[in-house]
Order: structure tokens, then sequence, then C-alpha cells
């Protein structure tokens, strides 16, 4: 049987931290082996709907959301979902690379099957998600070496490699390339059309050019509301919107 | 009207960049006005002073492509901007070419002087001024971001071409009745010829200020419907 042509369906989502409501009724599809791009200002609740994705956002005390978030056509939030289960069909990686500093570069990999008491060495996994992360050849020989010897832009790739570990269907990206230079930043990129042939991949990103660059699709959110959502250059050559106008061509504030 | 850029500077490029597009337009429109003067009252070093002129609009269309590839390369714009700054790379060759034209009306203009008049050319003025008014509705279109407008100048195109074939016509008849009459009717029929290319190139432009405000690609229906089918 075919999988369905939307991976996440999300309809009148509303998210809050205590009474300050931060989402305001968001409804946006996302299909399968797809790259979502959702760009807004500061504060403007995109990185709240990335985090409501894998029931992250619940994490922060006082933090809740309502409305229908399905993955593969079922409830996220049904009372059976188990959030830890969830969190592993759904990778996150964020914005600062974080590697285990206590650990090699090959345990970071493999941290989280170890976590799951997957048995074995757990060897060719790691290799497998170093190819996909496209840093094997560059730490192949020193598997054994500190993640924290790496670069700024391999500790990154490291910390996408360490989330395909687990075999997710769907990874977050929480700004993965605003803390790299133009170099590592392309090489992501790149991953990032690699990685769209398996996974659904949403990312959040205050870079324009760079949701231009990496998606199919983009979302823009302003004041948390969803403005507007479109193929990726709709939003960019000819937008709906007046605000997504105003946004993209650079006439806000 | 939407909101200007909070980058004060790359708004003024942008400004800068319509305003240099209008000048072009605006001795684009000078041009063919003098040219076809030129014909009209005999006077040859007026179309001599058009074909020096051709300089000016030439290094305009060199200063714009270059703004527009800088803008391009430098700002990225997305959406209206984006609209704007690939239509200004196109309209640019249009009004360059149109300068052409008008300075290939004026040589008509000298080759005519050479020998006696063969009476007046009322037609030919009127095509004349029918296409400087496409231009000049092309050119507002362009500032007012008016599809109306635009879409006037592409509807009008065809009597352009329906005089230029009266012309075109009634200058073979003059050849057929009397052949001392040839090269002067000739040199009326390509300047008929001209102009009715000068407003082939208004309507591209027209067609460009509909992309650029509304994002949709007028230009060649036929062959999309071919391609659909």
């Amino acid at each position: 049987m075919d999988a369905p042509a939307n991976k996440i369906s999300v309809q009148g989502l509303k998210a809050w931290f205590g009474k300050n409501e931060v989402i305001h009724g968001a409804s946006l599809d996302i299909p399968d082996r797809s790259v979502l791009a959702i760009i807004g200002p500061s504060g403007c609740g995109k990185s709240t709907f990335l985090r409501c994705l894998n029931r992250m956002h619940e994490l922060t005390p006082g933090a809740g959301s309502s409305g229908k978030m399905l993955l593969d056509d079922r409830d996220l939030y049904a009372a059976s979902v188990d959030p830890v289960e969830l969190r592993r069909r759904v990778g996150m990686v964020f914005q600062r690379p974080n590697p285990f500093p206590t650990m090699s570069i090959a345990r970071n990999v493999s941290a989280g099957l170890r976590l799951n008491r997957v048995p074995g060495d757990h060897a060719e996994v790691v290799e497998r998600c170093l190819r996909q992360a496209a840093l094997w050849d560059e730490v192949k020989d020193r598997l054994d070496a500190p993640a924290t010897g790496l670069s700024g832009g391999q500790q990154q790739r490291l910390c996408i490699a360490r989330a395909l570990a687990v075999e997710p269907e769907v990874l977050l990206m929480d700004e993965p390339a605003s803390a790299l230079d133009p170099i590592a930043t392309a090489k992501v990129e790149d991953l990032i059309h690699e990685l769209k042939q398996r996974y659904t991949i949403v990312i959040v990103t205050h870079n324009m050019q760079q949701a231009a660059r990496v998606s199919d699709r983009t979302a823009f959110f302003y004041l948390g509301e969803l403005v507007e959502s479109g193929p990726t250059e709709k939003i960019f050559t000819n937008p709906s919107e007046q605000r997504t106008e105003d946004y993209v061509t650079g006439k806000f504030g | 009207m939407s909101p200007s850029h909070t980058d004060k500077t790359y708004e003024r490029e942008l400004k800068d960049l319509r305003e240099r597009l209008l000048a072009m337009g605006g001795r684009v429109e000078a041009q063919l006005a003098s040219a076809v003067k030129a014909v009209v009252e005999r006077d040859p070093e007026l179309a001599s002073r058009v074909k020096k002129s051709d300089s000016d609009v030439n290094r305009l269309e060199v200063e714009i492509d270059d703004a527009c590839r800088r803008l391009l390369a430098l700002r990225q714009p997305a959406a209206s901007d984006l609209r704007f700054i690939a239509t200004a790379l196109k309209i640019v060759v249009d009004l360059e070419r149109m300068g052409d034209l008008a300075v290939n009306v004026a040589e008509r203009a000298i080759d005519l002087c050479q020998a006696p008049s063969l009476g007046p050319v009322h037609d030919l003025e009127s095509l004349a001024g029918m296409a400087q008014m496409q231009l000049k509705h092309a050119l507002d279109a362009f500032v007012e971001g008016d599809v109306e407008k635009a879409r006037e100048v592409m509807e009008t195109d065809g009597f352009l071409d329906a005089l230029y074939l009266k012309i075109f016509n009634d200058m073979l008849t003059r050849m057929m009745e009397d052949s001392r009459a040839i090269r002067r009717a000739t040199s009326l029929m390509f300047a008929a010829k001209h102009l009715e290319r000068f407003g082939d190139h208004c309507t591209n432009v027209a067609e460009m200020v509909v992309y650029m405000v509304r994002g949709t690609d007028v230009r060649h229906p036929r062959s999309r419907q071919l391609k659909s089918t």
C-alpha cells in the first residue's frame, strides 16, 4: 500500500505558554519526503510549531497546545502515543551543535541505540549514518576521537548522523546552519537535498535564501499566525498575501 | 501603495533603477518624435541628430543592465522586487531596440531628402503617432503597475499592423504607377515597417508589465495551449 501523501497534517493548532497564546490556530499539510521551510521574524511561533511536532513543547512548564496533529493519519496526541517513542520517529537537530562532550565520534552516533538498549557494536549503523550525513570520509580514521575535536560544521553533521541512527521518519531542524560558516552551511544544505529522498524534513530558518534554496514548500508565520504556505517558488516569486510579500522583500519594521 | 523597504539604501537602488528606465524610455520617445519629424519636414540635420543621440540610449542600456546584475547579486530580491528587476532586464532590451528603430527611420529621412518629395505622408505620420502613444502608454503602465493600460497597449497593436499594411499597399501601387518613385516609396515602406516593429516592442513591454504586476506570463498564449494539450 502507498504511504499517505501527507506525512504530517496539522489542523487548527493552538499553542501557549501559560496565559500567553503563541500560535493562534495553524493548519498545514506536509507531504511525505519533502522539505518544508518555516520562516518568520523572531517570536512568530515558528520554533514552537516545530516543537509541537515532536511534543517537545509540552515539556516546558505551563506550556500546552490544542488542535489536531496527525503523523501518518494518526493523532500525535492520542493517549496511546508514547512521547519518547514519538521522538524516535520524529528526530530533531538544534541550532547549536550539541554532541555529547564526553563521548567519541562513534559513540555519539550510536548513543540513541544504546539508550534504547539495541544490542551489538553498532559499527554498521555508525558508518551508514556518518555516510548519510556526509561526514564519513572526514572522520573514518578517528572514530574513537572525542566529538568535541570536530569543527562546528562537522559537529552539526555529527548531530544529524546521531538523529538518523534511530531511523526517524521525520527530521526537525531548528536553525541548523545559523552557527556555521558558508561552506559548512552548503554541506548541510546539500545533505538536506539528499535526506529528503528518505525523510520528511521541517526546517526553521531566519535565512530566507536558505529557505528558498532547500525547501519544496514554505510556510510564513507572523505574530503566531500562519499567514501563508505554499510551493517555495511561489512564496518567493509571487506570494498571495501582502504580509508575505512585505516580509520576503524586506519591508517589515 | 505597499510600505517601503526597511533597508533605505535598497529602496533607493530600486527607485534609481526605475527612474533610469523611465529616462531611457523618455529618450526613445524623443528620438522617435524627431525621426518622424525629420521625414515629414525633410530635415536631414534633425535626422543626423537622432543618429547621434543613439549612444545615450545605448549607454543607459549598459548602465541599467549593470544595476540589475548588481541588485540580483547583492540583494537577492524576492517576489515583486524580483519581478520588477526581471522586467527591467527584459524591457531594457526592447527600449534599446526601439531606439535603433528610431535611428532607422532617421536614416530613411536622410535618404528621402536626396530626391524630391513624393507628397504628404499622412498615414506614416498617423502610424508614428500611434507608435509614440503605444510607448507612452506602455511606460505609464510600467510606472503605475497598471495591468488594464498594459492590456490596452496589447490590444491596440493590431491597428498599427493594419495601418502598416495599408501603407505597404499604397507604396506598392506608387511603384507600379511610376518606376522613378521606387527608391523613395521603398524608403517610406521601410520607415513604416520600422514603426510597426516599434509598436511590437511596446507590446513586449506591456506583456512584461502584466508579469511584473500579476506574476503571470501572458506571452505566446497559443504556444502554451499547444503545449498543454
